[in-house]
């Protein structure tokens, strides 16, 4: 349309993740017409054919705004990752992955020498007699073959290139995408840059709807099969571990609504470095028990802490790796 | 270089840093590797405070309260002590070898125990060499 406002330039990215926030973004449903209607999506691999060389041609802050799913696990991801960092004006971090490292973080409790051993040797389905391992660069007659390099660590968007905006959730919730996307069209004043958006400041239990007590006294964790939720009392309550104390609010407590306790893909709650150092804080204040042997038996529940309490955020932690 | 490992010690207020300044003014004399951080409760010790010190350069982490039923705050010190055993396991999962980060409960009275914990303390700690931490960290990728 002449003489109105151009249109918003819009990209979508999906880095080292499982493909749930580009679904996520396509469930905005019939509301797409809206976007397409304020907004031109120039890059979305999942929906458009359009190359990784289109956007390498694109000038300097072309896009407007991109959503950066997924964590840097590869040379392919960094390089994306600065590619979109020079070409767009705001760049989100969309998603656990890109925002905390998320599930493909938790690949950070392994090398990378014992994950390709693991996948190219030793795993009972692979038969490798030449043992053979993948190069990033690999010479043939017609010349040479590229495979993007796979890092040791895996890493958050914001461990590679600056990040204007954090967008949580496993995926994130496709209405508080949509809030944040017409806050960007309308031209309303935005957070300061480095802000978690689309999110609450404080943690699950703040607006958790099940009836919470001052009675947190735990005698056996439980995993959730192992006994029948009553549908309406606090998780902790009952006995089963709840990320809720140590994860941000912003989700809707869906996972809870759905008889299922908080996994904390939302992260930590604002001013919280740490978020398993929190939930180990959290679980230990309602031990109820004195006895050094009887908590540990108690904490024999807890088979796997690490890989519990930092499910989503192993690479942003403190201790990001398992020491090698 | 002789190896000289920096050692954080997290004291509660009511007893075991006055049983560190007992050790003091009764003029005991312990190895100096330990730096003294003052809480008023062991139950303050947040897992936080713990892996933020490893982070930042701890060979190791010691944390000393009152005697079970002695918390000045009545309960603090069992709170202390169910953290720190999650935190063991935590640890180890990380490759970080629990002996770095020990508890133990010292009175005011107890300045004696005080010098020699930290002495042996020092000398596990020793034994044990540099944290790897610090070089897993460096380097990112």
């Amino acid at each position: 349309m002449e003489g109105s406002k151009p249109k918003l330039k819009l990209a979508v990215y999906w880095a080292a993740a499982c493909g749930g926030c580009c679904v996520s973004v396509l469930d905005v449903h019939e509301k797409l017409f809206d976007v397409i209607a304020a907004a031109d999506l120039v890059f979305w691999p999942i929906a458009l054919d359009i190359k990784y060389h289109d956007v390498e041609e694109m000038p300097d802050q072309h896009i407007d705004l991109t959503l950066f799913n997924g964590a840097v696990r590869n040379s392919e991801n960094e390089h994306m990752a600065k590619l979109f960092r020079k070409k767009s004006k705001i760049l989100v971090a969309y998603g656990s992955c890109s925002h905390l490292g998320g599930i493909p973080g938790l690949a950070n409790f392994s090398t990378k020498e014992e994950i390709f051993r693991r996948v190219y040797s030793e795993s009972e389905s692979v038969v490798n007699p030449d043992d053979l391992k993948p190069l990033s660069e690999y010479e043939v007659k017609e010349g040479i073959l590229n495979l993007p390099e796979f890092f040791n660590d895996v890493r958050s968007l914001a461990q590679v290139v600056e990040v204007d905006y954090f967008i949580p959730g496993c995926p994130p919730q496709t209405e508080r995408l949509l809030e944040v996307f017409v806050a960007i069209v309308s031209g309303a004043e935005l957070p300061p840059k480095g802000s978690v958006i689309g999110a609450e400041t404080k943690t699950q239990c703040d607006e958790c709807i099940r009836e919470k007590t001052e009675n947190k006294r735990i005698k056996k964790f439980y995993r959730p099969w192992e006994i029948i939720d009553d549908g309406i009392s606090c998780f902790m309550e009952q006995g089963v571990i709840c990320i809720g104390p140590a994860t941000r609010a912003g989700c809707g407590y869906r996972c809870i609504k759905g008889n299922a306790p908080c996994r904390g893909c939302y992260g930590p709650p604002a001013g919280v470095t740490d978020p398993g150092a929190k939930m180990m804080s959290s679980i230990a204040s309602i031990i109820d028990e004195k006895e050094p042997e009887e908590i540990s038996r108690v904490l024999e529940d807890v088979a796997d802490p690490a890989g519990l309490f930092y499910r989503f955020s192993l690479p942003v932690s403190l201790i990001r790796r398992k020491l090698v | 270089m002789e190896f000289t490992p920096r050692i954080i010690a997290f004291l509660c207020n009511w007893c075991s840093y006055t049983g560190a300044d007992l050790a003091g003014t009764s003029r005991m004399e312990y190895k100096s590797n330990v730096r003294a951080v003052r809480v008023m409760c062991s139950g303050r010790i947040e897992p936080t405070f713990v892996l933020e010190a490893f982070i930042k350069g701890a060979d190791g982490v010691l944390i000393c309260g009152c005697h079970p039923g002695d918390c000045h705050y009545q309960e603090g010190n069992y709170r202390c002590l169910r953290r720190f055993l999650l935190l063991q396991k935590y640890i180890k999962q990380m490759g970080i070898e629990t002996e770095r980060l020990k508890l133990e409960w010292i009175s005011a009275s107890e300045g004696k125990q005080f010098a020699e914990l930290v002495n042996s303390f020092t000398e596990t700690i020793t034994e044990l060499g540099p944290c790897k931490i610090k070089e897993t960290m460096k380097v990112l990728t």
